[in-house]
């Protein structure tokens, strides 16, 4: 499904042979398990490897960016009981597409990063919590599970070590709440996924009550990589306080959308480029640049950022997932924001009550705006409604649903007053349809 | 300890403290809705964020643990945004219905909406509807006011033992719903109506009854089970209309059992006795008190001239009041009479003359919950004693070791119960096993009568884990209580108590199974006891409170004696088809809520209670009845003026406890041969257990009162021929009845369970022994 162009490739070395390419003998021919046989051949210090992790600048891929190498220092030191290490393949963010297609090509890459997670951890066991909607990766992952197994890279005793890791792949059920760590967590448990009050957090009591670090795939499958080129080396792909290389999902309206493998810190504006640029030569109207609950940005501040966590925070929106949605001029703000809206209204657990009640509320009224029942002070509503979401709630979806109604109604204030006052839109119907597939 | 600022306020708090735990401490209120101290921690209605120093965010004050120095802020300006916040979104789709709604003016929505909420709201679009659920006979549901807190799944899942409840779907389509098709059938669901901080979960019988501040609110003392739980009686003319709990942590805690929640239903009964009956010539005519007295009197006196005192019986029920109970057996022993018992579903009385004192729990109802290792003999646990067994599964999940040695493998929904299971006839075996493992596991000597015993794996592992324990109890349940060998029974647990260093005690029965030895309403010198009673038939019965077809040990048999005696006078707040039959006199006296009067409870807690409402049309309190009988009859010492002065003749001088509580007994235990043949193994259903549940048409209509199958387990069925049969005939001595056969694995082969209490096995009759099973 995804185009693949790259710059410096890391993580996608493996995916140019497409269906071929994600075998274990594949992956041991490109250098892969060296890591994983390395370590466990040296018996390094785990505080070694989460050095390494700390001076590549690795931060969490899976929205929230949180430095990888901090995160597994916390785990207790003690080691008592059962632990396990989890890896977030719930994708289901609109935008992302990003593991699905890692899982797909180079799904051993992900073993091989959990195995040495497990490793620096002394988890015994792994989990991966794959999206409930995408069966044929669930599948791939299993047959790549099972080649690893019977390398012996998994399992009782791995190579001999007296190092012992089980890791299974569950299957999601297809809630976008159950891509929340806690929520993750307490759907493997069997349980209806809904993120748990922190704290305690999982590092303490995690999967089953036990200590358990969660990551997403990329972040995961990017630990081999790092400790065979180091950590300084990995840094320096990218620029200072954002290591490394990173997989954007490109959507809308560009010409080549896909995944893309750049290092961090690329300007937009050359990522827009090797996307095949705008489709139909359209002016970009806005962009959301880290997937659907970062906040959207329009084009012109967009292409004055760099691909990287600091620049688009300080931009006002967040790197996040790294699913980039590009919208043009054919797009209407307020019709765009209504299908988020509706997203999150229906993907809310209804765990608590600021999410729950809130987001039916927020999308009810941007879709009467968009119908043009709008009334003068629908704005100021919207935004003393997210006001009173944000930071209320158990877990970030509450923020998630807020942002981008607060960012669409703040960027593009005129369409949604155009749209209260006139009762329509401000993109004219026929330039809508021009932009739109769905119409041709 | 932890220093903590609230609102300016600086307090100590112990470590693990919560902000809304320190708030409480502080007197402070934050307002909350999924919070409830006896539940785990939600955290979900967002109601209680306050702001704390250096947090970015307002914080839920019941999930935040407090730090050393952490300054908090419950009335601040952010803090009062959030509550303010939250409390919109509550509203939005929270139907405007109050002046409807049940819980209105008794609702927590309501009155926070009062502080917290503004008077109209922003929110235009359509409002949430949400289809009601059915949750059986007790509990009625409006979910569209359900507010999502999520306390009922919780109280079902941690508290009850069995998650009955639970959110189903997604966000705003959330719904709190049963299991599909499942009612709440937990003998504890009408607790979710208190927790149900809206009206979302109401009361079926009370529903539309009457509006909360209509009603009185009278202190009472539930008069079902040994817990003798506290009660909030709400009363509107004279009429019961609701039982809500009143909060004793050392008693019932927060909670109330369906029986002690909904059995008021039967004080408004079709069936109460209002006039006094006497029948003449064959036929029954309502007669005046006067005339019903004398009429007693008379017959008494004529029995007592003809045949001598002894052929008076005098049976009271374990129901009612210390009082009652004091002035019948002094009635009866003023006549000259020491027939007269209380314990009338007991059938091994060989313990009389040799207790030391009254058999009571042993130890404080709160001490229950301290306890590491507990030991329940013979017991359908969870039904007798629904708050008990709620204490113990609390003290499970904490650590505490529950083991139980019983004729049937009822799930007790107690985490990692050690279980021993065999026919009734073997469980003195079986606890005397444990009592001999125990023995050994100590280097104890082994008492003669063990020393044949041979120590199954089962009651191994139970003496193990007693052994391992520092603080156990050992308790008999009603039905060890009302065993042929209860003797034996009780001796064994005296021992395998001295054995461990540990306290043993019964499980009372009912309500004032303590009361009645301290009321004296026991046999004494050559006094008969409540079964030669009826073994040996009496010429005149007194029956205060009792319908002894569904009330004794041996119904059939007390039924027969009823019929052929000379004079029978029934004390009863109803009037039954059976009593009509036996009875020649019917007088009516007040059920517990139109009396005052005292339940002894099963700790020796002795707790007094007033009238709540007034006596339904000519009906009287029993202790004037009594008194004014004995006044008719010419007996001394009947002048008594209030039923304070009765108390205090009963309790002699005893006041919050009391006197002569002693479990002690001094008998040997012998271990028979067991029985060979088909056993019956006969629980008293809980809601067939006592004349007012019998009647309270809501409890009637709630699962556990489901009219009893036989029960058998596989290899039973294939022995005894009943393979595939639906209905089957069960004969026990010249007696026999039909009903639906159900397969249940948790019966040791050849129990046979037929449950007594229930009108149809009521002319089976003991509810120990041999019976025969054949397909219908």
């Amino acid at each position: 499904m995804a185009l693949i162009a790259t710059k410096n490739p890391l993580l996608t070395v493996g995916w140019e042979k497409g269906d071929a390419g994600w075998g274990i003998k594949e992956y041991e021919a490109r250098g892969g398990y060296q890591a994983l046989r390395k370590i466990l051949a040296e018996k390094t210090p785990p505080e070694n490897i989460i050095a390494e992790l700390k001076a590549s600048v690795l931060r969490g891929r899976g929205g929230a960016g949180f430095p990888t190498g901090l995160k597994w220092s916390f785990m207790p030191k003690v080691i008592n009981g059962d632990r396990y290490v989890v890896c977030n393949s719930d994708e289901g963010e609109p935008g992302t597409f990003k593991d699905l297609d890692l899982l797909r090509y180079d799904p051993h890459s992900v073993i091989e990063g959990m195995a040495i997670a497990a490793y620096v951890m002394s988890a015994n066991r792994g989990y991966n919590y794959i999206h409930g909607e995408i069966f044929e990766i669930y599948k791939r992952f299993e047959a790549a599970l099972d080649e690893a197994r019977a390398a012996g890279l998994i399992g009782q005793n791995i190579l001999g070590s007296g190092f012992n890791f089980e890791l299974f792949a569950h299957h999601g059920y297809g809630a976008y709440i159950c891509g929340e760590e806690t929520g993750l967590l307490e759907s493997i448990e069997g349980k209806k996924g809904q993120p748990r009050f922190k704290p305690p957090f999982p590092a303490t009591f995690g999967l089953y009550g036990k200590p358990t670090t969660i990551n997403n795939t990329e972040t995961f499958a990017a630990v081999p990589y790092i400790l065979k080129m180091g950590g300084e080396k990995y840094l320096e792909l990218g620029k200072p306080n954002n290591g490394g290389t990173k997989l954007f999902s490109i959507s809308g309206h560009v010409n080549k959308p896909g995944n893309y493998e750049i290092p961090m810190g690329m300007p937009f504006a050359e990522l827009l480029e090797m996307a095949g640029g705008m489709r139909g030569g359209r002016k970009i109207k806005a962009v959301i640049p880290g997937g659907s609950s970062a906040p959207v940005l329009p084009g012109d501040i967009m292409m004055q950022c760099t691909m990287d966590y600091d620049s688009i925070a300080k931009a006002g929106s967040m790197l996040g997932s790294g699913a980039i949605i590009v919208m043009d001029e054919t797009v209407c703000m307020v019709k765009a924001l209504e299908r988020l809206s509706y997203f999150y209204f229906e993907e809310s657990c209804g765990q608590c009550t600021p999410c729950r009640e809130g987001t039916g509320w927020l999308y009810r009224v941007v879709h009467r705006i968009e119908n043009g029942q709008g009334r003068q002070e629908d704005l100021d509503l919207l935004m003393s409604v997210t006001d009173n979401i944000m930071g209320r709630t158990i877990c970030a979806l509450g923020d998630a649903a807020s942002l981008p109604v607060r960012s669409f109604v703040q960027h593009f204030k005129s369409e949604f007053e155009h749209h209260i006052q006139n009762k329509q839109c401000l993109v004219p119907h026929d330039v809508q349809r021009a932009g739109s597939s769905f119409y041709m | 300890m932890l220093e903590i600022e609230i609102d300016g306020k600086s307090l100590q708090v112990a470590e693990g403290s919560t902000i809304m735990d320190a708030a409480h401490e502080a007197g402070t209120y934050i307002p909350h809705f999924c919070y409830h101290k006896k539940l785990s921690i939600a955290a979900n209605c967002r109601m209680c964020l306050v702001q704390v120093e250096k947090a970015p965010k307002p914080l839920p004050a019941c999930a935040t643990p407090v730090a050393n120095g952490m300054k908090v802020f419950t009335h601040s300006e952010l803090a009062l945004k959030a509550q303010k916040g939250v409390m919109e979104f509550l509203l939005i789709n929270h139907p405007l219905d109050c002046p409807i709604c049940d819980q209105g003016g008794e609702c927590q929505l309501q009155d926070l909406a009062v502080g917290y909420g503004s008077s109209a709201s922003r929110y235009q679009e359509e409002k949430r509807v949400v289809f009601n659920k059915n949750l059986g006979p007790l509990v009625n549901t409006d979910m569209t006011r359900c507010i999502h807190c999520t306390r009922c799944v919780r109280f079902t899942q941690e508290i009850a033992g069995e998650m009955e409840m639970g959110q189903a779907k997604r966000g705003e389509h959330s719904e709190i719903m049963p299991f599909i098709e499942k009612t709440v059938d937990s003998e504890l669901s009408g607790n979710i109506i208190d927790l149900c901080p809206v009206g979302a979960l109401t009361s079926k019988p009370f529903r539309y009854a009457a509006r909360t501040w209509e009603l009185a609110r009278r202190k009472s003392v539930a008069p079902h089970d040994g817990l003798g739980s506290n009660l909030i009686v709400q009363v509107k003319h004279d009429k019961v209309l609701r039982v809500l709990p009143l909060e004793n942590e050392d008693i019932n805690e927060c909670w109330l059992s369906d029986k002690d929640r909904f059995s008021y239903e039967a004080v408004n009964s079709e069936e109460r006795l209002t006039k006094p009956m006497v029948k003449q010539g064959g036929q029954w005519g309502e007669a005046d008190w006067g005339v019903a007295l004398d009429y007693i009197a008379h017959a008494l006196k004529d029995v007592v001239k003809t045949h001598g005192a002894e052929a008076v019986g005098t049976l009271v029920s374990p129901h009612s009041t210390l009082e009652e109970m004091f002035l019948a057996q002094q009635l009866s022993r003023e006549l000259g009479s020491h027939n007269v018992d209380f314990r009338l579903r007991q059938s091994d009385f060989s313990l009389d003359g040799k207790r030391a004192g009254a058999p009571w729990l042993g130890m404080k109802v709160a001490e229950l919950s301290q306890l590491d290792r507990v030991l329940v003999v013979g017991s359908f646990l969870r039904k007798d004693h629904p708050l008990l067994a709620q204490r113990l599964r609390q003290s499970a999940k904490r650590g505490t070791q529950v083991s139980l040695i019983n004729p049937v493998d009822d799930d007790q929904l107690i985490k990692n119960t050690l279980r021993a299971v065999g026919l009734p006839s073997q469980l003195p075996q079986l606890l005397g096993e444990v009592v001999k493992a125990v023995a050994t596991a100590k280097g104890a000597a082994v008492d003669a009568a063990l020393t044949g015993v041979t120590v199954s794996a089962a009651a191994q592992k139970i003496a193990d884990s007693l052994v391992s324990g520092s603080n156990a109890g050992v308790f008999l349940g009603n039905f060890a209580q009302q065993h042929p060998q209860a003797a034996t029974l009780e001796a064994l647990a005296q021992q395998l108590a001295k054995l461990l260093g540990a306290r043993h005690g019964v499980l009372g029965e009912a309500a004032n199974s303590v009361g009645g030895y301290v009321a004296k309403a026991v046999p004494s010198g050559n006094g008969l006891n409540a079964a030669q009673m009826f073994a040996q038939p009496r010429k005149a019965y007194l029956l205060f409170n009792v319908e002894p077809e569904l009330d004794s040990a041996d119904g059939a048999q007390a039924v027969a004696a009823l019929k052929d005696a000379a004079m029978v006078a029934v004390f009863s707040a109803f009037k039954s088809e059976a009593a009509l039959a036996y009875a020649d006199v019917l007088l009516p006296i007040s059920p517990f809520t139109e009396t005052s009067g005292t339940f002894v409870n099963t700790e020796g807690r002795v707790q007094s209670f007033n009238a709540v409402a007034k006596p339904l049309g000519e009906t009287r309190p029993g202790w004037k009845v009594l008194r004014v009988l004995g006044n008719v009859l010419n007996l001394p010492g009947f002048e008594y003026n209030s039923s304070e002065e009765v108390r205090a003749a009963a309790l002699v001088g005893a006041e919050e406890f009391a006197n002569g509580l002693d479990n002690g007994v001094n008998a040997a235990f012998n271990l028979n041969a067991v029985a060979a043949g088909v056993e019956r193994v006969a629980d008293v259903p809980i809601y067939f257990a006592d004349g007012l549940v019998r009647r309270a048409p809501s409890l009637q209509r709630a699962r556990d009162a489901a009219a009893p199958a036989v029960r058998v387990n596989a290899a039973t069925a294939a022995k005894l021929g009943l393979d595939g049969a639906a209905e089957v005939t069960v004969k026990q001595g010249a007696a026999s009845v039909r009903l639906a056969l159900k397969i249940d694995a948790g019966l040791p082969d050849g129990a046979v369970r037929v449950a007594a209490a229930h009108a149809s096995t009521a002319a089976l009759g003991s509810m120990f022994g041999q019976l025969s099973v054949e397909r219908a």
